[in-house]
């Protein structure tokens, strides 16, 4: 016996609410939105400079120690916050500690960090520092102008490569899609105040890749239908599209997401916050290359004259052959 | 139908055992790694027994090219330093100002007397130079032109490497901006090879020593303690220079005269010592430094001069025996012996309150060389190894449960053809393990995300292909028939979901820096097998089955 995430011959029908679908979609992206602007992101060193130093001790972390042991050395904005990790062994008590970039100085002087180590050291002799990172505010500011060009021209290539294999309308729903999941993403970090580092870009746009990667299976299950039913009403056939896409759907998405719930309890926690940005984005890739790609398709339109010469087969790559 | 030709056949299995013994020596790390190392150390002359044994834990014949494992999995330090290119103009200008001024001295009939002026705060890397005849600044401006030398320039328009300008009485001296260019690019090519010296002279092992931008330099050193430690090697600038000395004074706020500039001393504070811009000797001149002690069995360093230093300092001594001189290091004066007699051989000796720790890094700094300019460190990180090596354990761990997860859930959904998924998703992370070893690429923690992601992502492909297969069953074309349209169906959803990955994977590669380089780099790679794996292996491996059995109904 097979296991079947999604029984055969499916016959949902995605589209009888789209416009509901859509409207939650707009609705949550104005909350992201919402939530981005007032309260920001939690950014992270690699985007506004300063320091951060991780302390392990095997006694219990105690914050308003380590902030009393900090505060004479009036560094400004510290912020503690003690690291929880199952992989951790009992005698392994983890903090972060965030030093805001100091005026006038580039990266925190060797000295600053060795004031912080001894003034820690002091109060927790056992202490260690495994790991210190400093950014300056000139490298900062660049990263994060960059991180923003990456995301823009990540989501314009693919704009363009769509646009080149399917059609305008094809392009613009899988772009409105990467938007969505884009912003989501942004909403969620926000709204939890989870740190926002440069991995995170990266994340983002892996889940630009993957949610793409979603849209086009579905777009191309379109494309091949729209060949085949000539006559079939435009939310018919992406209806079948869809049902006849949707076992694989599930397939990948629970197949990544068993990989990166993995790595989510036992990766550690330096990259935790990637992974989770990670199975949020496949999460709501899935759902928006269904509920917002396919709907805007929908609402476009699209041409019904599929009679080109490259129909046969449905490919253009008829001719790479193992 | 469903034939693949030999060669096509034969080709695809080397290319899948090439991935695997390109991947295996990462399967014996550490192994691996000392005999790489003690291969290194015996090409080097260090011959020895140990190393012999070293070598034999890995035979020869196999390759050896391991997976580079980025700072964040071993431990060490990062350091981005920007090169303060502008501060080059200034003693640039500042050491011309002698040779302008000899040149100018022969035309005082014309142009009356020449005084150096103090130059504008804001544009510190002019000179202005005032002549008393107005009169004669055509002339003056003709001399000054005529000591300027012509550059080279990219667009091969003729230009100078100084321009001059009048304004009023006064000329003013600067370096034209082609020649601005091409010190930049001398001051930052400079700055990286000493940085790379100084690194070597300490001995730590495959450091990365990298330009980034126009005037950025990248330093990475694995096992180093801190990025602390790794800034006094390469932070001090370690400009070392022998200037006359005008006065010694106690004011702080002492005008030190045009041309002239107040230095603290090293040791004494509150002494301070006003001496000229233009030094009579460089720490360039040097050819060589080494710790030692002076006749009160004080740390010392000793130095000698090249043969242009030597005839110079012997020059100068000779003209000037009685007055005192002042040894500068990085804007300080270490010492302001007088000079007791002519020093014609051309080496000398450094004493100051040093200790032996300091007088011996003096000296290595001294002989790799002096910094042209500042660095500014712009970014630095530190991680220590265990924190490297809880990071590869657990992304290990991660990775083995994430792949039986998949294997698990595969084979569960599509029994036998999950199987060969499975096996080719083996393949698969061998071939990427590979090729990372073959291109010396470098793993980092996210890129152990990428790869985790990519056992995920790899499996989508087979998934599109058999769902296909699937769905063709159901339309009874028989089973051959539905494999091959199968493949066929699926291969454009597969070939435009993957090369839209790969699109950004790109961008992701070209726009990113250290970790999320290395995520892209898995990630690229991981499509590329996953892709290979899924339309030529793992069809591969269905059609070699479907020939033995010839089955009449299969069950995807």
């Amino acid at each position: 016996m097979r296991l079947r995430l999604v029984k055969q011959g499916t016959n949902f029908d995605f589209f009888k609410r789209w416009k509901v679908w859509l409207g939650i979609s707009m609705f949550m992206m104005v909350l992201a939105l919402v939530s981005f602007g007032l309260q920001g992101l939690n950014y992270g060193i690699d985007f506004r400079g300063g320091t951060t130093v991780r302390t392990q001790s095997a006694e219990p972390v105690d914050i308003g120690l380590y902030r009393d042991a900090l505060t004479p050395l009036g560094l400004g904005d510290v912020s503690i916050t003690e690291v929880f990790d199952p992989t951790f062994e009992a005698d392994q008590n983890v903090a972060m500690i965030r030093i805001q970039a100091q005026e006038g100085q580039e990266a925190v002087t060797p000295e600053t960090i060795r004031e912080v180590q001894a003034a820690l050291t002091a109060v927790v002799p056992d202490m260690t520092f495994p790991s210190v990172e400093s950014v300056g505010p000139k490298v900062s500011g660049e990263l994060i102008q960059t991180a923003a060009i990456a995301v823009l021209l990540a989501i314009g290539a693919v704009l363009i490569y769509i646009w080149l294999r399917f059609e305008w309308q094809f392009a613009l729903g899988a772009v409105a899609a990467l938007v969505h999941d884009v912003i989501l993403t942004i909403g969620i970090f926000s709204e939890l105040q989870i740190k926002f580092d440069l991995a995170i870009i990266a994340a983002l746009l892996t889940i630009v890749g993957y949610s793409l990667n979603d849209t086009v299976v579905v777009f191309d299950r379109v494309r091949e239908n729209l060949r085949k039913y000539k006559k079939k009403p435009l939310n018919e056939v992406l209806n079948i599209s869809i049902n006849e896409t949707l076992s694989r759907t599930f397939m990948t998405s629970v197949t990544t997401l068993l990989a990166l719930i993995a790595l989510f309890v036992l990766g550690g926690d330096v990259i935790r916050g990637f992974v989770f940005a990670m199975i949020w984005g496949v999460i709501v890739g899935t759902y928006s290359s269904i509920f917002v790609a396919s709907a805007i398709l929908l609402y476009l339109g699209v041409k019904r004259d599929w009679s080109k010469p490259d129909a046969n087969a449905g490919n253009q790559y008829a001719n790479i052959d193992a | 139908m469903l034939q693949i030709a030999t060669w096509k056949r034969v080709l695809i299995w080397s290319l899948c055992a090439l991935g695997l013994i390109l991947a295996l020596p990462n399967g014996f790390y550490t192994r691996v790694e000392q005999h790489n190392d003690a291969v290194q150390a015996i090409a080097l002359g260090e011959d020895t027994a140990d190393m012999r044994t070293k070598v034999a834990q890995w035979p020869d014949w196999m390759p050896s090219s391991l997976v580079n494992l980025g700072l964040d999995l071993r431990g060490g330090a990062h350091l981005l330093a920007g090169v303060k290119v502008a501060d080059v103009y200034v003693s640039r200008m500042e050491a011309s100002w002698p040779e302008i001024r000899d040149a100018l001295r022969p035309e005082r009939g014309t142009i009356g007397t020449i005084r150096l002026q103090p130059s504008d705060p804001d544009n510190p890397a002019e000179l202005r130079i005032r002549i008393s005849e107005q009169a004669g600044m055509p002339r003056a401006l003709e001399v000054v032109r005529g000591i300027a030398q012509p550059v080279q320039t990219l667009t091969g328009a003729l230009e100078t490497d100084i321009v001059a300008r009048a304004e009023g009485d006064v000329i003013i001296v600067e370096l034209s901006e082609a020649e601005k260019l091409a010190s930049d690019e001398r001051t930052v090519q400079q700055s990286l090879e000493i940085v790379r010296r100084r690194i070597d002279e300490v001995g730590t092992r495959e450091p990365t020593i990298q330009r980034q931008g126009a005037d950025r330099i990248l330093i990475q050193v694995p096992g180093i303690g801190s990025a602390a430690e790794l800034k006094e090697i390469i932070g001090t600038t370690a400009q070392l220079t022998f200037n006359p000395v005008v006065s010694r004074t106690s004011d702080a706020n002492e005008a030190p005269g045009v041309g002239n500039n107040l230095v603290p001393s090293l040791d004494e504070p509150g002494l301070f010592y006003v001496i000229e811009n233009a030094p009579v000797v460089t720490g360039e001149d040097l050819v060589d430094a080494q710790p030692s002690f002076d006749q009160n069995g004080r740390p010392a360093v000793n130095f000698r001069f090249n043969t242009t230093g030597a005839r110079r300092f012997g020059d100068y001594t000779a003209n000037n025996i009685g007055q005192p001189f002042a040894i500068v290091l990085d804007d300080e004066v270490v010492s302001a012996p007088v000079i007791q007699s002519h020093i014609p051989g051309g080496s000398g000796i450094i004493t100051g309150q040093f200790s032996v720790e300091e007088s011996t890094n003096l000296a290595i700094l001294l002989r790799a060389g002096a910094l042209p300019a500042e660095l500014e460190f712009l970014e630095e990180r530190t991680i220590g190894p265990e924190l490297g090596q809880d990071s590869i354990d657990a992304g290990r761990i991660a990775t083995m449960v994430a792949f039986a997860a998949v294997l698990v859930f595969m084979g569960l959904s599509y029994g036998l053809f999950g199987l060969f998924a499975n096996v080719a998703l083996i393949i698969n992370i061998s071939l990427i393990f590979g090729l990372l070893s073959l291109i010396g690429a470098t793993l980092t923690l996210p890129g152990i995300a990428g790869i985790v992601l990519t056992v995920g992502m790899a499996v989508d492909a087979n998934v599109l292909i058999f769902e296909r297969i699937r769905e063709e069953l159901k339309s009874a074309k028989g089973p051959a028939r539905a494999i091959e349209l199968g493949y066929e169906k699926a291969l454009s959803a597969i070939l435009d979901a993957n090369i839209t990955t790969f699109i950004t994977a790109v961008i992701l590669f070209a726009m990113g820096s250290g970790p999320v380089r290395g995520f892209a780099i898995t990630l690229g790679l991981g499509i590329l097998t996953s892709v290979f794996t899924a339309i030529f292996v793992t069809r591969l491996m269905v059609v070699i089955w479907f020939e033995r059995r010839k089955p009449r109904t299969i069950e995807v």
